[in-house]
């Protein structure tokens, strides 16, 4: 079987989390602007880490660096990098209370940023700023509403 | 549950594999600057993402337009239509100034300024990535847009065109810090290169000698060197100067004309030498565009 059931809810909540990615918001919230990406990413490697594995992450990013104007793979390694513990550990962090898992997520962030933030600084001298790092708070603080949505989508379509 | 036992290479492997084509990506693009076929064909495909981003703004703009009183439009169409009688006056200024020039030009042997063609377009995304500055806007190569292809908005030089997408082109704003411009100062004709270096409303002014005639307040306009800009556009105004001696140069900040971190529609110029040619989307529009480029070529 090649369509596996809930494939379509998938793309879309891959598509939503791509287009809140580049929404403009208010230039208060710019900086606090949650890293919907990751968070979207890390979710399903919890949840069906059978089915979204290090192809869609790498697909995911490549996409992501064409959407920020960024160099070609920067974002997919970043990603990847990120994907790795989620997948190891899934089943360990599944089992996790909603706070823990926060802070887990929060640490991935950190570490998906800094890497982009590295290449960034390699590749093209980028200058670090601090509120590149701010996502990585709203993201942790905004993952159990995340979980608890997704999860609910996921049981939803059935995307299993 | 299927993940307990692992079928096919390990996660290691395929980590590995990804990797490396993730960096050989990167090698690619930054090193031989060989996707740009692919990053077009691939920002054609997400364009839709960026179009659906600002949907709601643009729903939001609407219903805001909606729900404007009959009063306020009126005042405003008062009032602009006092500006359009101002500016129309000093375009008979300038059209006399622009025939002046030429037959000057033409008695010194000088080639005759050629007018340039230009575009409205719409920004649609603004990239969200803090270490560069780049704007997306909604004409592509369907419309003529090309590499390279200068930049404008009301107020000054925006930046360049990046890479161009079907109905998308990505912008590169001056102050991002892979930007440098050919300037000269309208005063006194010093030319100078001014960099981005992070700060949107900030380019730096590289290698100035400590002994400079530039002042605080001097304009500086684009120079026409590089081949990118057109000359005699208004780009900055020079708003400190740091002699320090202990440093090599004199530190030299300005600030941009253009309002770069809320810019909501720009101006593509195709001067007259430019090999592509613009494509309107209304026949409206190319109307208004033949008119005016008579005005200018008179």
């Amino acid at each position: 079987m090649w369509i596996k059931s809930g494939l379509m809810p998938l793309l879309v909540s891959y598509v939503v989390a791509m287009v809140l990615m580049v929404m403009p918001l208010p230039s208060i919230l710019e900086a606090w602007r949650p890293d919907w990406l990751s968070l979207l990413i890390i979710y399903w490697l919890l949840a069906i880490p059978h089915r979204v594995g290090v192809g869609t992450v790498l697909i995911l990013g490549l996409l992501a660096d064409i959407l920020m104007g960024s160099v070609f793979g920067i974002y997919a390694t970043a990603l990847l990098i990120m994907a790795y513990p989620a997948i190891r550990h899934f089943q360990r962090i599944r089992n996790y209370s909603l706070t823990q898992q926060a802070i887990i997520v929060g640490m991935l962030i950190l570490v998906k940023r800094a890497i982009v933030y590295e290449l960034e600084h390699v590749l093209n001298d980028a200058v670090f700023h601090l509120p590149y790092l701010y996502p990585v708070l709203s993201s942790a603080i905004l993952w159990p509403w995340i979980y608890l949505i997704l999860r609910q989508y996921r049981r939803r379509y059935a995307i299993r | 549950m299927q993940s307990l036992f692992e079928r096919g290479p390990t996660l290691r492997t395929r980590l590995l594999l990804t990797l490396a084509f993730a960096a050989l990506m990167i090698f690619l693009d930054h090193r031989l600057n060989t996707m740009q076929p692919v990053r077009s064909f691939l920002s054609t495909l997400v364009a839709p993402v960026q179009y659906l981003a600002v949907l709601p703004e643009q729903v939001l703009d609407r219903l805001v337009y909606l729900a404007q009183t009959r009063s306020a439009l009126r005042e405003e169409n008062e009032a602009l239509s006092r500006k359009l009688q101002e500016l129309q006056m000093a375009l008979q200024r300038l059209n006399f100034l622009e025939n002046e020039n030429a037959r000057l030009r033409q008695l010194l042997g000088s080639d005759v300024r050629q007018t340039s063609r230009r575009m409205v377009a719409e920004v649609v995304a603004v990239a969200t990535d803090p270490f560069s500055h780049q704007v997306v806007v909604n004409k592509g190569f369907a419309n003529g847009v090309y590499e390279g292809q200068p930049v404008l908005d009301d107020r000054g030089i925006v930046g360049q065109v990046l890479s161009v997408g079907r109905n998308t082109a990505r912008i590169l704003l001056l102050a991002d810090q892979s930007h440098a411009i050919s300037l000269r100062a309208e005063r006194n004709d010093i030319r100078v290169l001014a960099q981005g270096f992070g700060d949107l409303q900030r380019v730096e002014l590289k290698f100035i000698p400590h002994s400079t005639e530039l002042k605080e307040g001097d304009v500086l306009l684009t120079s026409g060197l590089g081949g990118v800009f057109p000359e005699g556009y208004p780009v900055a105004r020079i708003i400190s100067i740091d002699r320090d001696e202990r440093l090599q140069y004199a530190k030299v900040l300005a600030e941009p004309f253009s309002q770069l971190d809320r810019i909501r529609s720009v101006l593509l110029l195709w001067p007259a030498d430019a090999a592509e040619s613009p494509v309107y989307d209304e026949p409206v529009e190319a109307g208004s565009e033949l008119t005016e480029e008579a005005d200018d070529v008179d």
